[in-house]
């Protein structure tokens, strides 16, 4: 992954990510005392049965953070996420990889700020989306 | 298709606040806690745990995450539209229960999506005030039969009144 510290690097088809996890009970619990979420569904395997789910499952939230994350890794401290947005496809259950990736998909330069269109996207370990989603990044 | 689970009183209460919250002053701590939690088992980020790395930054000191959440756990002020009734972020007739009406007493939710406008960056010292008002719903089929889809926009500002960012949500339900 490239880092792009500053707006004059970026360019279409430039790749965000990979921000990966192996993913469980061990994440989805921090990130429960942080943003008091603690739901059955995530903390119980029988309740994510009872959901139509073979496990217990990960919060939408998390993957959220996961797609920031990786945008701000790849933008740096200067760059600034303007918008973003995903849709909660597919599940995260137990013991999954989870990876969030981008990929630039326009930029524009105006008024000495460049800001860059991007698709983001989290994947399980067969390259299946879970959350895609599209951010707005700027820089300058 | 199953009957649909969107009432004339639900379909009434589209546009109407369901909530508002005022945070406590966000602490260094609450998000060096969230960095740690949200990039364990990595390292977090010095932009959210060092006040000398922070300080030579745009910047100028640590800020939050984006999606940092000040209202977790409890909150300095609250209001609701239905103050009577006993909320449950884990009811799936949540969100009707704030609004004062019945809700579709289906049994399982899931969070659908968000779209997130942002605006200032949160900091330590902040107090954050939220708005949040009910949108409309919609019903699809789905793999596990008719789905509800509910919106939620959420408007939260800083202390000086300037946007810190607006969320609309996608709940599902069935």
């Amino acid at each position: 992954m490239q880092t792009a510290t500053s707006g004059d690097k970026v360019g279409i088809g430039d790749e965000i990510g990979p921000f990966t996890r192996e993913t469980g009970f061990a994440n989805w619990n921090r990130y429960a005392a942080v943003n008091y979420e603690f739901v059955p569904i995530h903390m119980d395997d029988e309740a994510g049965r009872a959901a139509g789910y073979p496990t217990a499952f990960g919060m939408g939230n998390l993957q959220w953070s996961y797609l920031h994350n990786a945008l701000r890794a790849w933008m740096g401290d200067s760059g600034r996420i303007v918008s973003l947005s995903c849709q909660f496809r597919g599940a995260n259950t137990k013991g999954m990889t989870v990876t969030a990736r981008g990929v630039v998909t326009g930029v524009e330069k105006a008024d000495g700020a460049v800001t860059a269109t991007v698709d983001v996207w989290t994947e399980a370990a067969d390259g299946s989306r879970l959350a895609p989603g599209k951010a707005v990044v700027r820089f300058g | 298709m199953t009957d649909s689970s969107i009432s004339a009183a639900m379909r009434a209460a589209v546009g109407v606040e369901l909530a508002r919250q005022v945070s406590h002053p966000v602490s260094a701590s609450d998000i060096r806690r969230w960095a740690l939690a949200v990039y364990w088992p990595e390292p977090a980020p010095q932009l959210f745990v060092s006040e000398e790395y922070a300080r030579r930054t745009v910047h100028r000191g640590i800020v939050a995450p984006e999606e940092f959440n000040p209202f977790a756990w409890s909150c300095a002020e609250t209001w609701t539209r239905n103050p009577e009734a006993v909320s449950d972020p884990n009811d799936p007739d949540n969100t009707e229960i704030q609004a004062g009406v019945p809700g579709p007493g289906l049994t399982f939710q899931l969070n659908g999506g968000m779209s997130v406008e942002y605006g200032d960056r949160m900091r330590p010292g902040d107090v954050i005030t939220g708005s949040r008002c009910l949108g409309p719903y919609t019903e699809r089929e789905g793999r596990l039969g008719l789905m509800l889809f509910s919106t939620a926009e959420e408007t939260w500002t800083n202390q000086s009144g300037r946007l810190v960012k607006r969320t609309v949500s996608t709940l599902i339900r069935y």
